[in-house]
């Protein structure tokens, strides 16, 4: 299968235990899901269903149990690990939002947006040129200069977006990127997130339980008990 | 942008309250080596004024620092006349206390013959002593300004003149007085009865006692020679200025210095074990910094450059604290801290090593960090 065509995120059969013996939980079995360029999926279910274990094995950050993971056409684990360097792949061509938003607090907003970018190679001003634009567009280009702990959650939220899309990358995770917001605000989110995947022709996938956003989704899937719904 | 930096930035006042804890530590450290010099410098310096090329002392002693020795009066003339002495003069050494105007001070007497070998070889402020009686140079560190009195033995002495950095191996300052007034002190300050057998004539060598007789050279002579010669014809003990310096930094200060040595050591390892307790505490404290770090990608060199610039920067930050607080404090010490460009940087490269290795258990315990630990509340 070529890269060109094949879709970016490929899920294949996975599966992910938690522990062993009596208490082990089984968080993901068997799961296939591919998100295709340009294509915005919302993943939906339960408190404990298994949402984030699955954007995590996606992001390389959590290993499966079972199955296999394909980004952009290239096995990246079956059994094991098939790429070397698993934080460069990250840093490349994952973007991730986390449902904390994990901001340094020693930097300012604009410098957690550009480290991604320096981590990346970026020379410092380009970075930091790129990270005010991205806040801007964001709506929170006024709060460049402020530390994490001064940042409203909306806004971190935010900042923490603009981190994400800094190295452009063709995947981008989000787990629960509206939680922290106002229905306003979220669909703001949301209609970027729909922009970035047709500008950048990105694969985007969507952990939510905002109901509001529910029409703004190519295609919304559901996991209960670790298994996976369609949707109608 | 740099990580480490802006880090300490962020927690300043910790990080600064850090460094003066550690510059008070390393300041101790500092200063002991700066005090192992000064012994080591000062037991030498007062051999070095009086520039002596040979002592000679009491057959089978190595005084007159080491052991007491007591020589005749009269040998002074034997050694001016040995071959190869240019001039000799004959000192006399003992510790007294004196009455000064600050109060009750302890020094170490010396008395020479102006215009003969015994004397300081420079003046700081004043003059050397003249042939007058009851004239006294005496030592910085006795904080005596010239023309003060002070009682010693019952006698009223003016200062005269400063030296500067002439001590006693135990710290006392040196004072010089003339042979004349040092050999009557000394009959003063002698227990009654060896005073009434001195007087009597019958305690052996009467009040013309000395304890040594420093001799120079002529151009030329050698010193171990004339020394051999003393020895063997005259049935005196005598040193050369190198075995008398051999003696006075390895018998007479060594056991302060082997302590000092050892307070140095063990400073510097306690100093290790604190520098390596502080890093790993930064490096946990920002335990879920660095693994959001890893979430978004950074390099296993990234992690290890933070945690290793913060902490040369500590070592950094915390020794110049150091310095700055030894050199501000040095003038208090009792005794002489002798610290030079040399001793600064040598510290400098000890501390730096100190803090790459205190480093290294918080290295590994940050490339263990799973970036997993980032995520969740
Ligand atoms: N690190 C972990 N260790 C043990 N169990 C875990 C861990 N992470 C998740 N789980 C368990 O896996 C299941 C799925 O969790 P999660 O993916 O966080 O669900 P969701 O994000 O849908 O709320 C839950 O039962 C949870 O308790
Ligand atoms: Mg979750």
């Amino acid at each position: 299968m070529s890269g060109a065509t094949a879709p970016l995120v490929q899920v294949e059969g996975i599966g992910r235990v938690f522990g062993a013996g009596e208490t082990a939980v089984r968080a993901l079995d068997g799961v296939d899901l591919s998100v295709g360029a340009g294509e915005v999926v919302g993943l939906k279910g339960p408190s404990g269903s298994g949402k984030s274990t699955l954007l995590n094995i996606i992001a390389c950050i959590l290993e499966p149990s079972a199955g296999r993971l394909l980004l952009g056409g290239e096995t990246v684990w079956d059994g094991a690990w098939r790429v070397a360097d698993l934080r460069r792949l990250r840093r490349e061509r994952i973007g991730f939002i986390f449902q904390f938003h994990n901001l340094l607090p020693f930097l300012d907003a604009t410098d957690n947006v550009a480290l991604a970018m320096t981590l990346a190679g970026a020379d410092v001003g380009t970075a930091r040129a790129r990270a005010r634009d991205l806040l801007d567009y964001l709506q929170v280009g006024h709060r460049a200069t402020a530390k994490p702990a001064r940042l409203s959650g909306g806004e971190a939220q935010r900042v923490a977006i603009a981190r994400a899309l800094a190295n452009r990358p063709r995947v981008i995770l989000a787990d629960e990127p509206t939680a922290a917001l106002d229905s306003e605000r979220a669909r703001v989110v949301m209609d970027l997130l729909r922009q970035v995947a047709r500008e950048q022709q990105a694969a985007i996938l969507v952990v939510t339980h905002d109901e509001k956003i529910f029409d703004r989704f190519d295609r919304m899937v559901a996991l209960r008990d670790g298994r996976l719904e369609a949707v109608a | 942008m740099n990580l480490a930096l802006a880090d300490i930035r962020h927690r300043l006042g910790r990080f600064l309250m850090t460094c003066v804890g550690l510059g008070l530590l390393m300041g101790v450290a500092l200063s002991m080596i700066g005090i192992y010099q000064g012994v080591v410098a000062e037991a030498l310096a007062l051999s070095r004024s009086l520039r002596a090329d040979l002592w000679v002392v009491e057959s089978g002693t190595r005084g007159p620092f080491a052991e007491s020795s007591r020589l005749p009066g009269d040998v002074r003339e034997m050694v001016a006349r040995l071959p190869g002495v240019a001039a000799a003069g004959a000192i006399t050494l003992r510790t007294a206390e004196m009455q000064a105007p600050q109060g009750v001070l302890r020094v170490q007497v010396m008395g020479y013959e102006p215009g003969r070998p015994g004397g300081p070889d420079a003046i700081a402020s004043g003059r050397a002593l003249g042939g007058a009686r009851f004239e006294m140079v005496a030592d910085a560190r006795a904080r005596l300004p010239v023309g003060a009195t002070v009682l010693l033995g019952g006698d009223r002495y003016r200062v005269v003149g400063t030296t500067r950095g002439l001590v006693a191996s135990g710290g006392d300052p040196l004072v010089f007085v003339t042979l004349r007034d040092s050999q009557e002190l000394q009959f003063k300050l002698a227990p009654p009865a060896a005073r009434r057998a001195q007087a009597a004539g019958t305690g052996g060598g009467g009040t013309d006692t000395v304890n040594a007789v420093i001799a120079r050279l002529a151009p030329g002579a050698d010193p171990a020679q004339v020394a051999e010669t003393a020895r063997r014809w005259k049935h005196l003990g005598a040193l050369t200025d190198a075995e008398q310096s051999d003696l006075l930094t390895r018998s007479v200060v060594n056991r302060a210095r082997v302590q000092l040595g050892m307070f140095t050591v063990v400073l510097l390892f306690v100093s290790a074990v604190i520098i390596a307790l502080i890093i790993y505490t930064m490096t946990m404290d920002k335990l879920r910094e660095i693994a959001t770090l890893k979430l978004i990608g950074a390099s296993d060199g990234t992690i290890v450059g933070l945690v290793l610039q913060q902490a040369l920067l500590l070592g950094a930050a915390g020794y110049a604290a150091a310095v700055l607080i030894v050199f501000a404090t040095r003038g208090f010490f009792p005794r002489t801290v002798a610290l030079g460009p040399a001793e600064v940087a040598v510290m400098a490269g000890v501390i730096g090593a100190i803090c790459v290795l205190g480093s290294l258990v918080s290295i590994r315990a940050a490339l263990r960090i799973e970036p997993q630990q980032a995520l969740g509340g």
